[in-house]
């Protein structure tokens, strides 16, 4: 085997090697068992103190989503404000300017939402502080607040019938103080001594071997690349993000971000078995996610390796793959690794750029973002795999003609009706968002906006209409990558994204949880022979058909006009 | 609802002093101590920064190993990609240009021993790196420009490639700074 690929098998253990040992330490941290972190206590009885908060106070699944909203609406305007106000605060060395009010909407919905698409560049957009109080801020908050409603959905099925979810702060709180924080300094200093900055002077200056003068923007980064990942926000503080050299210097740097990312979304599916006493039921989800995984990545690697066709005819050598928008240190195969990690997991931050790869792999990394729930992102990726294993329930239980039961409790209309709304709003959001985007493209296309619909695109044809759908179908996903050519920082994109966002993030979260809380408070049905039992191979490739079905259904015809349009024009 | 709004307010001030304080300032303390103290590893010359470690600068001499193509110039205050599609015919028209130019000044080199870095964008449009094939089809050129024996460049390449991480795991690069700095050197 290759170094290349045997890159991304080490990449792969090592992520299990920690993720798994993780995962059983979050079960015993929220369920306030002991642990050897437990000195951090006094950390979290201050804050609890400061914020007036009792911990102890148990929530029912409405209380707790209150608690989630408010806080989130507290960062929205206190984040609009501040963006739009930047250049007036201080640490501003290189005199970057204040956002507009829509791009300042957009980017602080983009990072509440833990979704991080960046309608600006790191270098020229925003300043010092607002990439810490803002951005370095939300990722770990954003991250938290999907890890805290997660473990309340754990709490709906950890005992027999139940109203109480435990305190959404305390779950808050222990996400940041147990695991996101001291998580995030050992990979700082990682990546600091690996060569991202980490001191506060501005743009640097130099005359180049070749006599060019040349700038360059620097910064406290490796702090916020850290929870970038860790968190599966991935906004990056330079504008290309983990390709740029500083951002992600070296080979090693690229595994510690490849691992980093993936070990929350893993570990909690992890946690949530061993949180309810029901780990096969975990191992199955697992298998499920990661059979799709593969799936995605294995023709994604083909598309990437085997090289551009259309340079191919040129004649020139493609050994390694393809190439463009790609750098060498890292090379295709960790780069295709790294593109489907970061799609079917919501980070969205990139080592290459998305819009630059072969057409195929288009369609795997917007698929990856349809589907959302292989891993998924931190918390958030449970509670979506969770609204199709409800819809696998309900079909299972019609196809075997029994009223249908999830973990004792009996799955009825209102619940059903809850997964469905959920299930049909995401086809709904990035096929009504591509649709509209492409009547403002095509009709207006010399309104007067920052950019112009006419420039918009930066690629002509089909790849120009699946620039389009990938930042629709990002934005939908909370993922934040993006076929970057789209010209995406005006008044329409901003509003547009901004509103996808809110509703991709909010509804997903509170579907499943008021699906839990309804379910966990119903009376507890023993199992008996006639249960339809949630924890075996035979359900888990029932869920794998439902989400191969769903997708398909709402996507194919979308994914036709773009990226296999291409692939095909390609071939002749 | 008024008691989330308190609580919120309160939790949100006291998590930033911690997030956006205390944490990147260890961070940036302990960043204090790798090389370069946190700003980036920079290379010298007689006492003046020619660059940094990291980040590619544009090479278009004849005498100096080239780098990738990059979308923004080598900028380094503002990085970028092409973002240009696989099946874009601007696109496929520049990398043909660059097949020309390549084919240019390198006489009697065949298309086939071109590798796809040399002329393809990088993502970042800063790629400090070349792949050793990369580098090994200029070297005729730059030898001939130095009036050098092509032996001394060929292992000045050697030496300056890297192989992969503990030799197992991706691929092998050459730093095209720290190759032509090397360059300058045998000069003297």
């Amino acid at each position: 085997m290759n170094t290349e690929l045997l890159g991304i098998l080490a990449t792969y253990l090592l992520t299990l090697v920690i993720a798994i040992p993780l995962g059983k330490y979050l079960a015993k941290v929220f369920a306030g068992e002991r642990v050897w972190t437990d000195f951090l206590k006094p950390l979290e009885t201050g804050i609890f103190k400061i914020s007036g908060i009792n911990p102890k106070e148990e929530m029912n699944w409405k209380q707790a989503m209150k608690a989630m909203l408010t806080v989130n609406l507290v960062w929205l305007v206190y984040g609009f404000f501040v963006l739009m106000y930047q250049d007036k605060l201080p640490l501003n060395p290189d005199g970057n300017p204040g956002m507009t009010p829509d791009l300042a909407f957009n980017t602080i919905i983009s990072f509440v939402v833990n979704c991080n698409l960046q309608h600006y560049s790191g270098e020229t957009g925003v300043t010092y502080l607002t990439q810490h109080v803002i951005m370095m801020f939300m990722m770990f908050v954003s991250c938290a607040t999907g890890i805290a409603a997660a473990v309340v959905f754990f709490k709906a099925f950890r005992d027999k019938t139940t109203e109480k979810l435990g305190n959404f702060w305390d779950f808050f709180v222990k996400s940041i103080t147990r695991l996101l924080l001291p998580l995030s300094l050992v990979m700082a200093v990682i990546l600091a001594f690996n060569g991202t900055p980490t001191s506060y002077e501005g743009k640097d200056q130099f005359i180049s071997l070749q006599g060019d003068t040349v700038n360059v923007s620097r910064g406290p980064a490796a702090g916020m690349i850290a929870i970038k990942h860790l968190g599966t926000n991935g906004g990056g503080w330079f504008g290309t993000n983990s390709s740029h050299p500083l951002e992600n210097p070296n080979y090693i740097t690229n595994t510690v971000e490849l691992v980093a990312q993936v070990i929350i979304p893993i570990a909690m599916v992890i946690a949530f078995g061993i949180f309810i006493r029901r780990r096969k039921l975990s191992w199955v989800i697992f298998g499920v996610m990661t059979v799709g995984m593969l799936l995605l990545l294995i023709p994604t690697l083909s598309a990437e390796l085997g090289g551009s066709p259309a340079l191919e005819k040129m004649g020139i050598s493609q050994t390694t793959g393809a190439m463009e928008g790609k750098e060498v240190r890292f090379g295709p195969a960790i780069s295709a690794y790294w593109s489907t990690v970061t799609t079917i997991i919501s980070t969205g931050s990139v080592n290459s750029m998305h819009d630059s790869t072969m057409p195929l792999t288009g369609a795997w990394q917007l698929l990856g973002m349809m589907i959302n729930s292989f891993y998924g992102g931190c918390g958030v990726g449970i509670l979506n795999y969770f609204i199709y294993l409800i819809i696998a329930v309900f079909i299972s239980g019609l196809m075997v003609g029994r009223t249908p039961e999830f973990l004792g409790h009996k799955v009825e209309a209102r619940e059903v009706k809850i997964a469905a709304l959920v299930t049909l709003l995401s086809p709904f959001l990035i096929l009504a968002g591509t649709a509209l985007s492409s009547f403002v493209f095509t009709n207006y296309a010399q309104a007067e906006w920052a950019v112009q619909p006419q420039s918009w695109l930066n690629n002509p044809s089909f790849h120009g209409f699946s620039e389009m759908l990938y930042e629709v179908t990002s934005s939908n996903a909370n993922n934040g990558s993006g076929f970057e050519g789209l010209g995406d920082n005006n008044v329409f994109w901003n509003v547009l994204t901004g509103f996808v966002l809110l509703l991709g993030r909010f509804l997903p979260i509170i579907g499943p949880i008021a699906i839990a809380g309804l379910l966990g408070r119903k009376k507890y049905i023993p199992e008996s022979a006639g249960t339809l039992k949630t924890d075996t191979l035979t359900f888990g490739l029932m869920t794998f058909a439902v989400i191969l079905i769903l997708n398909a259904l709402s996507y194919f015809p979308a994914l036709a006009l773009g990226p296999l349009a291409e692939y095909f024009t390609m071939l002749k | 609802m008024k008691k989330y709004i308190i609580q919120s307010i309160r939790l949100t001030l006291v998590l930033a002093v911690l997030l956006c304080g205390i944490y990147p300032m260890i961070v940036a303390f302990a960043g204090g101590f790798s090389t370069g103290n946190g700003g980036g590893e920079k290379i010298t010359r007689n006492g003046k920064v020619v660059g940094y470690a990291r980040l590619g600068q544009n090479f278009s001499k004849p005498e100096y190993f080239w780098g990738r193509p990059s979308a923004v110039g080598y900028n380094a205050a503002g990085s970028g990609g092409s973002n240009k599609g696989a099946s874009n015919p601007d696109y496929l028209k520049q990398v043909s240009d660059r097949i020309d130019t390549l084919l240019k000044y390198h006489p009697g080199l065949k298309r086939s021993e071109i590798p796809a870095d040399m002329v393809t964008a990088s993502g970042s449009g800063l790629d400090p790196n070349i792949s050793p094939q990369g580098a090994a089809i200029q070297i005729k050129r730059v030898a001939a420009y130095r009036k050098l024996d092509e032996k001394i460049v060929a292992e000045l390449v050697a030496k300056h490639t890297e192989g992969p991480l503990l030799g197992l795991f991706g691929p092998s690069t050459i730093n095209v700074l720290k190759l032509n700095l090397a360059l300058d050197e045998i000069k003297k």
